[in-house]
């Protein structure tokens, strides 16, 4: 006797890998590489996420890759990606616009400590397109500004050409409600700016490193020196947070893909408290 | 659990009572010395009387290509998952393979529940064996798998003029009465059995871990930076032959296949390995597990770590599939732990 058993997305119990259907509602281009997406689920809910979180778009025929998600929970009705074109499924992403369908799982993993921030102050450390994720939570802390203590924002891109979220950015500068510092490891004779790597911006502020939590997010490469500084800050282990890149394939903690040591990054993380893995080998 | 009797003139007409009532895939001789699970046409062609098989039935709850889902794509987007089951049975299944499978029942069930595993797994009955015949490679006393008294809907033990059957499961129960012509085990007979399962881990005395199994992952964190991973990466092939018969390694690639008319396709899973290259690599070329030694220590530390300060048991269980599989003979996870213990390398 066999049975062959097609069910679609509206009974339970159904496949963890099914998708929701989701649609493109606003494109804009960033950067020459980046491009950000607003989407709205078609069964018009909420994503729920939590800064920090990822999702798994899917654009079928081609594939599905995690993305971190950009805008704050906070934003209801729609949420942001902002993507880099770099693998199969991202650069077929950058070739859609508005009215586009894709597929959405998730929001997936653990996502920053935003009860746990309450009442600190948060150094954010932003390398690159690190900020994409960062970005969800500087918003997050920005739209419940009473919650927390001092918002420094450090920002370090490659080039001017590189920065993204302008309008932000010049938002940020101007705001009385958090500090903003950003650099360019090399400028393109315009840039009037600090120019250095994103580790040069430290020395250019002042911190209490007892009630500082340090929050860093960038290249892989990054990660080391920026948390050196931040210790030559004062600032304890404990009080790092840092959220790590892997091949975060099927988000559910089963494809074994996203394993670090004895951790499925899609599961605990992709956000970590740098005590907890600095020990864990082939983790930074 | 209740024990009954088959003898060896009824055990037949069960298999092929079975055989005629649903699909049943059983250990065969697939060429000579080598055995494989296979469909069952007739009592005739399983085959008890083996040493392990080349790939364990794993492949029947994950196979080597699944399809996950069916989409359509164009104007109107749309994706349906596909869910298959049949009821199947499969018959042989040695302690080792059984503790396998208990070990992706609770993987896959555990949090975020696959159901397409759950599925195939909750129509499938599973008919175990004790072992008559010992792998060469095999050292299922050391990890605790050479017989068991769990992880089966029916269990056989050879006791020379009938087998007795454990009975596991109501599932198990209902096959045997149905298909069955069996009888209530006498003392006699639980002795038998007894006696006969009480040797067979001493079948494996040549080829032991010297690490007893709860400190395998103290021994293996004691040696994380030993150079002996080094050493094997030099003859390593990064073929993954070692995960692609593993029976507890359950990593999987998932791919998308457009069909030829451009408005349809699948989203399908395929069997991969942490031994191969690109396993922890992603979209910026960025490859976290570079190192072929790191990757050989990845999953040696799955196999005696990492699983079991999850789950508490191993994930190796012993059936030395990856030791007769490895090409340059680098494999075989005995030898691994004694040279780790021994401090060689």
């Amino acid at each position: 006797m066999n049975t062959t058993q097609i069910q679609t997305g509206s009974f339970e119990p159904t496949s963890i890998y099914l998708p929701s259907l989701a649609e493109i509602v606003r494109t804009e281009q960033l950067t020459k590489m980046e491009k950000l997406f607003e989407i709205r689920l078609k069964n018009g809910r909420d994503l729920g996420h939590q800064p920090g979180q990822f999702v798994e778009v899917s654009l079928f025929g081609i594939g599905e890759a995690p993305i971190s998600i950009s805008s704050s929970p906070t934003q209801k009705g729609s949420f942001e990606l902002a993507v880099r074109a770099v693998g199969n499924v991202t650069k077929a992403l950058h070739t859609l616009s508005s009215g586009a369908s894709l597929g959405i799982r998730g929001p997936f993993g653990k996502g920053f400590p935003v009860e746990e921030l309450k009442g600190k102050d948060i150094l954010f450390v932003a390398g690159g397109i690190g900020l994409v994720p960062l970005r969800s939570l500087i918003n997050y802390v920005l739209d419940n500004r009473p919650a927390y203590g001092r918002v420094l924002v450090l920002f370090g891109a490659k080039t001017p050409a590189e920065q993204l979220f302008l309008e932000e950015l010049s938002r940020w500068r101007a705001s009385k409600e958090m500090e903003y510092l950003e650099t360019v490891d090399r400028s393109d004779g315009q840039w009037q700016g600090n120019v250095g790597v994103i580790t040069t911006l430290f020395r250019k502020m002042a911190i209490d490193p007892k009630k500082t939590v340090a929050v860093i997010v960038g290249p892989p490469i990054m990660y080391r020196f920026a948390i050196l500084e931040a210790q030559a800050k004062g600032i304890p282990d404990d009080q790092l947070i840092v959220s790590l890149e892997r091949r975060m394939k099927c988000g559910v903690g089963k494809c074994g893909h996203c394993q670090i040591n004895n951790l499925y990054v899609c599961q605990e993380g992709p956000v970590f408290n740098y005590a907890k893995i600095k020990d864990v080998k082939e983790a930074i | 659990m209740t024990f009954r009797t088959i003898t060896m003139k009824n055990f037949p007409p069960f298999i092929d009572n079975l055989i005629k009532a649903m699909e049943v895939v059983g250990v065969r001789e697939k060429v000579e010395g080598k055995y494989e699970f296979a469909p069952l046409e007739s009592s005739a062609q399983l085959c008890l009387d083996y040493d392990v098989t080349l790939l364990s039935p794993k492949k029947y709850f994950l196979p080597p290509r699944e399809t996950l889902m069916k989409f359509k794509i164009g104007k109107a987007v749309s994706c349906q998952a596909v869910l298959e089951s049949k009821d199947l049975a499969v018959v042989g299944v040695h302690p080792y393979d059984l503790k396998g499978i208990a070990q992706l029942d609770r993987i896959f069930a555990d949090v975020n529940q696959d159901e397409h595993y759950r599925r195939r797994r909750e129509s499938t009955v599973i008919i175990g064996v004790d072992i008559k015949r010992a792998s060469p490679y095999a050292f299922c006393k050391s990890m605790n798998s050479a017989t068991t008294q769990q992880g089966f809907d029916l269990f056989l033990t050879d006791i020379g003029d009938g087998y007795v059957v454990a009975v596991g499961t109501p599932k198990g129960q209902g096959l045997l009465d149905q298909h069955g012509l069996s009888r209530e085990a006498t003392k006699e007979e639980m002795a038998k059995r007894a006696e006969i399962q009480e040797k067979i881990p001493y079948r494996f005395s040549l080829n032991t871990v010297t690490t007893p199994y709860h400190e395998l992952p103290r021994l293996l964190a004691d040696h994380a930076e030993s150079k002996l991973f080094d050493e094997l990466a030099e003859k390593c092939f990064s073929c993954g032959s070692c995960n692609l018969v593993c029976p507890t390694c359950y990593c999987f690639d998932v791919q998308d296949d457009v069909a030829l008319n451009l408005s349809e396709g699948e989203r399908f899973r395929l069997w991969d390995g942490c031994l191969l290259e690109g396993f922890a690599k992603v979209a910026t070329g960025e490859n976290f597990r570079e190192d072929r030694a790191e990757r050989i220590r990845h999953r040696i530390f799955r196999k005696g770590k990492y699983i079991y300060e999850k789950y508490g048991e191993h994930g190796c269980v012993g059936c030395g599939r990856c030791a007769s599989a490895c090409l340059p003979d680098i494999a075989n996870p005995v030898e691994i732990f004694n040279r780790l213990k021994e401090g060689k390398g």
